[in-house]
């Protein structure tokens, strides 16, 4: 490749094989989750004795290939690429939530294309926001597939579709219906998935962009599976979370209450300290005070009914750690064997 | 004799088994399946039959690619989705002489091992689908169909599907994810049908006018298809010529007849008495000659050697009073609205080059817009998914610059 000799395993893309060798060759339709498309066409590289370009994302590494990434002609055609969909689509990076993290944008930058040499033909298509928590702006798609792969292979939810053809091609949902009254269950894989600012989180609009975000990796909250989850932070206020791609469980997807429900966190009606009725009314205890009443209480229910009488039931959005002193606090502590999970209740 | 898929033209009732098994239908089946399927591929082999459907792939070549794989179900799909603009052969065939097709499939999916036949027929042409439907049903009645062919233990089963109206469809694999019910969308290659094909399986795909001289070949014999061929060219071709002529039609010529005498003895010459401007020798997508160029023998080689291709045969006679302009005006149209859109060179290239021909048409056009085109058309071909990038590209190309003064008469000053 590009006069090295390169050795690597039968059956590897002769894009990996780039990437593994610090050799640049540009995608927009290639995703490692949903792999190969072959539809973009910007990964194309001449090999010898074979005709026309190749793209590397799709072509198998065989023994002897004789490969060139940045010919004239290659690097014409990915020009040519970028500037086609710069121009055929409405990309003004100022205004764009994706500036910064958008695979167009990169691409042009590491092409050196400025502006493109065709005439601007303003596409202008109305913004799909009848989603609640997505924006779809197909102006700024570059029908990568990346969506509907993800929708239909990875998270299976059948929802999108290409539709149309030609220049009209378009990203359809169930049959070319809003988002929002579409049968989509709101898992945020196309955002997660989406290389430009086509595919857009609602509630991070303005709120800030790659580069104004601290980031933070960690676990949701929300059930015992346990997926991985990156934080999206701006002055100590959670703009929007994504899914951390290739990592376990989870490998960046995540459910609809994963991806969009972080809200609570900055609630003001969230409950920051134990509440304790008295006298018909709630007031505010410290948590000795809230500890030693349930103590006491537990104590003298088991004292009177037999440890029978209580039950314990743990939370599904707690982690396995919780759950399992939850048990031992049941059977070792009060000595019941009644103790049940939320979920299965 | 000189004529091999219109010899019978003419005959009353032809569509009919009973007429077609009067003029000799049928009996190269019966000679086919006495034969062991190997020799079958060899006398077409050494036939050098091409395809007939543009690309000119040798057919018993492709059939042999299929032999390794006869443990496998296989499926033969016969491509009648004629889409071509200025291409009307297929559907003569169809329409007049449905048992010859027939019997061509049945021939080739006993040389294949193929036991499923599809003939994906152009939407449009729904009549002659109805045609087909009597001729397949007359052949299962007469036992030249279905199970045990002739008693002979072979079976083979044709189903009739209708394409949707899309000219990519003609495209082998689109045709494939069509035909499965799927949207129109050339698939990745490889793998090639003949290793991965309908629904997965080893399948050969074939235009109706090419399995339609396998009868012919059976009979005969691989040295009479070859001699008729102009110069070792091999066997005939139909040539349907429309446009500025005095008798439109489709004709049927040795391979290797000049375009000149196609045009001025078959079709009778430019009509209204007019100069000859240029002619498109094998459908829309073959780059045009110009009135100068039309001494070249049509066949694959020596059209390929003058920058263009022999394609479905179509030929679009221009005259002295045509725009060239304006005629790349309604290809780029075509084009672009054909484009399945699904990968980037050719669907936002097909989109711009229209943009940028319809503004140089309207008066519109600025000094660097043909620059565009010309490079759009370089860059576009050979980086797209399947061939209808070059297709889409090849001839605009050709008239840009064979009729540049034409469009740079259009630009704005």
């Amino acid at each position: 490749m590009d006069g090295r000799h390169i050795q690597t395993v039968d059956g590897n893309t002769v894009l990996n094989v780039a990437r593994q060798n610090r050799i640049y060759i540009p995608t927009l339709c290639y995703h490692p989750k949903t792999r190969q498309a072959g539809k973009c066409r910007m990964c194309v590289v001449e090999v010898e004795r074979m005709p026309g370009l190749q793209t590397a994302c799709s072509l198998a590494a065989r023994e002897g290939m004789v490969i060139h990434t940045s010919t004239q002609r290659v690097v014409e055609t990915r020009k040519m690429i970028v500037e086609l969909l710069l121009a055929n689509g409405k990309h003004n990076c100022i205004a764009c939530e994706a500036n910064g993290a958008c695979e167009l944008q990169e691409v042009a930058y590491r092409l050196g294309i400025e502006k493109p040499s065709f005439p601007i033909a303003e596409r202008d298509m109305p913004v799909d926001t009848s989603c609640p928590m997505i924006i779809r702006d197909m102006n700024k798609c570059i029908h990568c597939y990346r969506c509907v792969n993800g929708c239909n292979n990875i998270v299976v939810n059948e929802v999108l579709e290409m539709g149309y053809r030609g220049s009209r091609m378009t990203v359809v949902c169930d049959t070319d219906k809003p988002m929002g009254e579409s049968s989509c269950v709101v898992c945020g894989e196309c955002v997660q998935l989406c290389p430009t600012g086509a595919l857009v989180e609602k509630k991070a609009m303005g709120k800030g962009r790659e580069w104004d975000t601290n980031q933070t990796r960690t676990t949701c909250p929300y059930c015992g599976v346990g997926c991985q989850i990156r934080l999206h932070v701006r002055d100590n206020e959670i703009i929007k979370v994504t899914g951390e791609e290739n990592v376990e469980p989870n490998f960046g997807t995540l459910c609809v209450k994963g991806r969009f429900g972080y809200d609570f966190v900055h609630s003001p009606h969230r409950l920051r300290k134990p509440l304790l009725r008295k006298n018909g009314r709630l007031e505010e205890v410290s948590w000795d005070a809230a500890l030693d009443f349930t103590a006491e209480k537990l104590l003298e229910i088991k004292k009177t009914s037999g440890p029978g009488s209580i039950v314990g039931i743990g939370c599904a959005r707690s982690t396995n750690e919780s759950n399992y002193v939850m048990m031992k606090f049941m059977r070792a502590v009060v000595g019941t064997n009644n103790v049940d999970h939320c979920a299965r209740t | 004799m000189n004529e091999i898929l219109l010899r019978n033209r003419g005959t009353a009732n032809l569509h009919t088994i009973s007429v077609y098994r009067e003029q000799g239908g049928y009996r190269a089946l019966e000679k086919a399946l006495s034969l062991q399927p190997d020799d079958v591929i060899s006398i077409v082999q050494e036939s050098g039959l091409r395809g007939r459907g543009g690309a000119g792939f040798p057919a018993g070549a492709k059939w042999r690619l299929l032999t390794r794989y006869r443990v496998k179900t296989v499926y033969l799909i016969c491509n009648a989705d004629e889409g071509e603009p200025g291409t009307f052969k297929d559907r003569y065939i169809m329409e007049f002489d449905p048992h010859c097709l027939i019997e061509g499939m049945t021939i080739a999916a006993y040389a294949t091992g193929a036991h499923h036949g599809f003939i994906y027929i152009r939407g449009e042409y729904d009549w002659i689908e109805r045609v087909l439907e009597l001729a397949l049903a007359e052949a299962r009645t007469e036992g030249m169909l279905g199970h045990s062919i002739m008693g002979s233990g072979f079976s083979f089963y044709i189903d009739i599907y209708r394409g949707a109206g899309s000219y990519v469809c003609g495209e082998e694999t689109a045709l494939i994810e069509s035909l499965e019910g799927k949207a129109g969308r050339p698939r990745l290659k490889p793998p090639f049908p003949a290793a991965s094909g309908l629904y997965g399986e080893p399948t050969v795909i074939h235009n109706v006018t090419t399995l339609s001289f396998i009868p012919f070949i059976i009979i005969n014999g691989p040295d009479a298809f070859k001699g008729i061929g102009k110069n070792r060219k091999e066997g005939t071709k139909l040539f349907g010529i429309s446009g500025h002529v005095n008798r439109p039609g489709l004709y049927e010529y040795p391979m290797g007849t000049a375009l000149r005498e196609l045009i001025y003895e078959a079709a009778g010459g430019v009509r209204d008495g007019k100069g000859l401007k240029a002619v498109i020798p094998g459908g829309l997508s073959a780059p045009l000659l110009r009135a100068d160029e039309i001494d070249v023998e049509m066949d694959f080689p020596s059209l390929n050697a003058a920058g263009t291709m022999l394609g479905s045969g179509g030929i679009i006679v221009l005259d002295e009073d045509t725009s060239i302009p304006r005629m790349a005006q309604k290809a780029a149209a075509f084009y672009a609205h054909e484009s399945c859109g699904q990968c980037t060179p050719c669907r936002e290239g097909t989109h711009m080059i229209k943009f940028l021909i319809d503004r140089i048409n309207e008066g519109q056009g600025t000094g660097t817009d043909l620059e565009h085109i010309l490079k759009l058309c370089r860059y576009i071909r050979g980086s797209t998914i399947c061939a209808f990038g070059i297709a889409a590209t090849m001839p605009i190309a050709a008239m840009i610059v064979k009729f540049r003064s034409e469009f740079e008469a259009l630009l704005r000053s």
